[in-house]
């Protein structure tokens, strides 16, 4: 009978013991459901998913080779832009395209106007396609880095500069660039 | 020993209280066959509205609010519940256990699951309607939902801890209470799938809490996962839903291989073909469920090499799983059969499923994917795996098992109708469904167009007659528990070629402390 008893106690640490070990796999993998965005942001730069583009400094343009303009090569920058669901803004770019030479640094506008009678702050995501060439696509200065403020009716010109890289494949021949504009007015800070 | 010879307490506290793995098996199992008939009586509503083309008898925000509603109930409330239900009745009396190594928390895995269906089946009437942004709650469609939205998330929230506790449960369970000389390769195949399900769901039910609470942090919070707006994307959602969401359809199914697994033999009077190959294709597919999830998301706009790894991955599958199919036709071949209602659904599994597994390999296909989305044609798949696939392995469970645990034996001629009507009726359902979703009708619509009517009007005079046939389940059970005759008794053995300690070393039906002293295994 004794001896059933110290059995059973000795069964009952193995038990505690694989039950303790099996709530911390539960609470390392809804740590790693969390992990997962950071992860994700990741692979996004690596592959230049979600239209995440390359970033160059302002004050590395210019100053190195990369970033003089190869002018045998077109490549056409198409402009796309959008307006989220409901938000009250009048979105479009100032020319529908540029021709431009890869290494050298252009800028594009792009007007946006506030069509309520409230002050709103807007916020542009960009993307670029085709994916691939995503990569090679920098932007020096943008509009879209920023929270953008808007009184009733305002309208604003909002540049971007950019510089496509030399090395961009030869077989893409034009890029586009969108943007979609987002009524953030109740998240923004 | 004598003084833990007592049946079970007197009194509905009896249920509340009990920590007993009979009768908690017992609870999960009459659980979910009611939350059946719930989602069931949706999926008629769904097949009503269907029956014709234009509007009939529900708005689309209903119809919406029923396919995803249908789906969390048929998923969170019947099928799973259903197998931990058979787990618990099962897993003591297979292992030569007396118990679950955990009865408490047993206990309170179970009762925390009518509270979340309460939750759940609640917003049916609250302001802006039950979710309706289907099951996999996609953002930013599902932030849309009224005051609702809360209630299904902490529902999720209590369904997901609910489960895991009953896993924890299982893997206790199996790693420290089997008699002596059971090794874990002498073990039946229904508890090692059970294992590998129990480790499934451990490992990705918390992913699932994880993304349903950025949901909820998302809409209550101000945080921006999944908004674009501020540095989110709406793509991650589905990522992080289909790391839990493909595992999960695997534990909707791997205790299905094991039920089958343990019938198969039986009819067939031979012993299990490959035992061995079966564990492993059954660890197997386990593993591969967490490498292949973005097979559901194909057309998101993947790079090319993403595209191709989940495209072979997940027809890698077919492998272990084919493994499995040639198995079970192996244990048939040659063998003496005989076709009772357990067998009868344990073969109709054996088809139909296989039906569904080659639909599933089609839609790995990449190219033509992109055709298959969001048709028919996966909903079509998908109800031919978890239909005749899971459901009507949780049949055959029910019919194989339940001798064992009242001590009666069902009635052989209405069982056979039973498979009969389903068998058809499932088929005249859901068939149709691949025309229509190859001829491109979207899923999750209220309406279709004109050509698409005739199929639409087979498929909903099958889900009625499988709907109805239904009950004739309801009654078997409820006749064979409560108003057996005497000349019905089964015998200890039940089945003439049944092996295992359920069969060999048990009473029918097992006294309501089995096992006290465990058994030697040879």
């Amino acid at each position: 009978m004794e001896q059933r008893q110290q059995l059973a106690e000795a069964d009952h640490i193995k038990v505690q013991v694989s039950a303790g070990k099996m709530v911390l796999v539960v609470i390392a993998m809804f740590a790693f459901g969390f992990a997962l965005v950071p992860l994700y942001d990741v692979i996004c730069d690596i592959t230049g998913l979600n239209g995440k583009t390359g970033v160059i400094d302002a004050s590395q343009a210019g100053d190195d080779d990369r970033f003089t303009p190869d002018t045998t090569r077109d490549v056409g920058v198409n402009f796309v832009t959008s307006v989220n669901e409901f938000a009250p803004i009048e979105f479009r770019a100032e020319m529908p395209s540029m021709d431009i030479h890869p290494g050298g640094v252009y800028e594009a506008k792009f007007i946006a106007r506030n069509k309520s009678d409230q002050f709103l702050i807007g916020q542009a995501v960009p993307s670029v396609s085709p994916r691939e060439a995503s990569l090679y696509f920098n932007k020096v200065e943008c509009f879209c880095f920023e929270n953008q403020p808007f009184e009733a009716g305002e309208e604003k010109v909002m540049p971007v500069k950019f510089i496509v890289d030399k090395e961009l494949p030869e077989r893409y021949k034009s890029i586009v660039l969108s943007y979609t504009f987002f009524n953030v007015s109740d998240k923004a800070k | 020993m004598s003084d833990h010879d007592h049946g079970p307490a007197k009194g509905l506290l009896r249920w509340v209280t009990t920590t007993n793995h009979k009768d908690l098996g017992s609870l999960y199992l009459w659980f979910a066959f009611i939350m059946f008939f719930v989602g069931g009586f949706m999926a008629l509503i769904i097949r009503a509205e269907l029956f014709e083309p234009g509007m009939q008898f529900v708005d689309p925000q209903f119809f919406n609010s029923m396919t995803t509603m249908h789906a969390l109930i048929m998923i969170f409330g019947a099928v799973m519940p259903a197998f931990v239900g058979l787990s618990n009745w099962l897993i003591p009396m297979m292992i030569g256990a007396p118990d679950m190594a955990l009865p408490r928390l047993n206990n309170w895995g179970f009762w925390i699951l009518p509270f979340a269906f309460a939750m759940l089946l609640s917003t049916l009437f609250m302001d802006g309607g039950a979710p309706a942004g289907g099951w996999t709650m996609y953002a930013p469609l599902v932030l849309q939902t009224g005051d609702a939205f809360p209630f299904v998330i902490f529902a999720i929230h209590l369904m997901g801890i609910s489960s895991i506790m009953g896993s924890i449960n299982v893997v206790a369970t199996i790693l420290n209470m089997r008699a002596p000389g059971m090794s874990l390769m002498k073990m039946p195949l229904f508890v090692w799938t059970w294992l590998i399900t129990a480790y499934l769901l451990i490992a990705t039910m918390p992913v699932l809490a994880g993304a349903v609470t950025m949901l909820l942090m998302d809409k209550f919070f101000g945080t921006s996962f999944f908004s674009a707006a501020g540095g989110g994307d709406p793509v991650l959602y589905q990522h992080i839903f289909w790391f839990f969401g493909h595992p999960e359809v695997y534990i909707l199914i791997l205790p299905a291989f094991g039920i089958v697994s343990m019938i198969i033999p039986t009819f067939a009077r031979k012993p299990l073909f490959g035992y061995a190959s079966m564990v492993y294709a059954t660890a197997s597919i386990a593993f591969l469920s967490f490498i292949v999830w973005a097979h559901h998301m194909f057309t998101v706009g993947m790079p090319l090499s993403g595209e191709l790894f989940f495209m072979f991955s997940t027809m890698l599958i077919a492998v272990p799983t084919g493994v499995k199919v040639f198995n079970w036709m192996a244990t048939m071949w040659r063998g003496a059969m005989t076709f009772e209602t357990p067998m009868l659904f344990a073969i109709g599994f054996l088809v139909m499923f296989t039906l569904g597994g080659f639909s599933g390999v089609m839609m790995a296909i990449t190219p033509v994917d992109f055709q298959y989305h969001d048709t028919y044609f996966i909903v079509a798949h998908f109800h031919y795996v978890l239909v005749p696939g899971a459901v009507f392995s949780i049949i055959a469970a029910v019919y194989y098992w339940l001798p064992k645990w009242t001590g009666y034996m069902y009635n052989e001629t209405l069982g056979k109708w039973h498979f009969w009507l389903s068998a058809i009726s499932v088929n005249i359902t859901f068939f149709p469904m691949h025309f229509v979703g190859l001829a491109a009708m979207p899923r999750r619509y209220a309406d279709y167009a004109v050509q698409y009517a005739d199929f639409n009007a087979i498929a909903s005079v099958g889900a009625f007659i499988f709907g109805f046939s239904q009950l004739l389940f309801l009654y078997i059970v409820i006749k064979t528990v409560w108003f057996s005759k005497q000349e019905s008794k089964a015998t200890d053995q039940v089945w003439e070629g049944a092996e295992g300690l359920e069969w060999e070393e048990l009473t029918s039906p097992p006294a309501y402390h089995s096992f006290t002293v465990p058994p030697v295994v040879k």
